[in-house]
């Protein structure tokens, strides 16, 4: 969410002291983790607003940008996918998506970032990561989609150059 | 690579895959978009990559582990650690 490993260190430690701080304001004791997550997202949401270097306010991604291209020549739709079928094997290839997986969740827009981090990587639910955004579940549902869209086509791209360049 | 023409259907599946994969989908919907993808190779490939991607989501943690705490934050974590058991212990 931070984008910045410096940041993200010191948002993690301001965390820790203010759950320590209104720890007895927790209400569900079996709902302590996304409260831990709410309250790191308004510690770096703070964080964020006052550095000079702060993004602009959120960037959207349309579905249409993360469609399959159209064929130039006729303008009709067409899929073009990479062979994804050997990658659970092949192991230089994993380490080379999990590069490029940073790389792809790194470049999306916050508002995106904190969804898939929340929901796939941390594999909290929907309800959960709602709460903890402040947005309503649908908008977390549409979020997510459009994310996880994003990353795909990042990874997609990613492999059909590392499969071009095995072949050359 | 697959390079093939889909049909407007595909559109529609294409915004439903998440809530698909994730099983949130009302199961009339399941079943209409499972008859589209049973005569749809580029949606079924597109389902795979899909996926495998979220597989990676999933499997994802950072590969930088962070920088041990500077003695001035674990103290401040310990003194609040503290305060917080003792607030638990005196309630107000």
């Amino acid at each position: 969410m931070c984008g910045q490993r410096e940041d993200a260190e010191e948002v993690a430690q301001e965390t820790m002291l203010k759950t320590f701080e209104s720890f007895h304001q927790l209400r569900d004791p079996e709902r302590v983790r996304p409260w831990v997550f709410r309250i790191a997202k308004n510690v770096c949401l703070t964080k964020r607003r006052k550095s000079i270097f702060a993004p602009s306010p959120a960037q959207e991604i349309s579905l249409d940008e993360l469609m399959p291209s159209r064929d130039s020549r006729d303008g009709r739709m067409k899929l073009e996918i990479a062979d994804w079928s050997n990658l659970p094997e092949d192991h230089v290839l994993r380490a080379e998506m999990k590069t490029a997986l940073e790389a792809a969740i790194r470049e999306l827009p916050e508002i995106y970032r904190s969804v898939i981090l929340l929901r796939d990587a941390q594999e909290l639910s929907t309800a959960e990561a709602a709460q903890i955004l402040d947005v309503t579940e649908d908008v977390v549902k549409t979020r997510l989609h459009r994310a996880r869209l994003a990353v795909r086509k990042h990874l997609d791209e990613r492999l059909r150059r590392v499969k071009k360049a095995v072949t050359l | 690579m697959n390079a093939q023409v889909p049909s407007g259907r595909c559109k529609e599946v294409f915004a439903a895959l998440s809530e698909y994969l994730d099983m949130d989908l009302p199961p009339e919907s399941c079943e209409e978009l499972e008859s589209h993808l049973e005569g749809c190779p580029p949606c079924i490939e597109f389902v795979k990559s899909l996926r495998k991607s979220i597989e990676l989501c999933r499997e994802y943690t950072p590969t930088e582990l962070p920088k041990p705490l500077s003695d001035e934050a674990r103290h401040q974590l310990q003194e609040a650690y503290q305060r917080m058991l003792l607030a638990r212990e005196r309630p107000e």
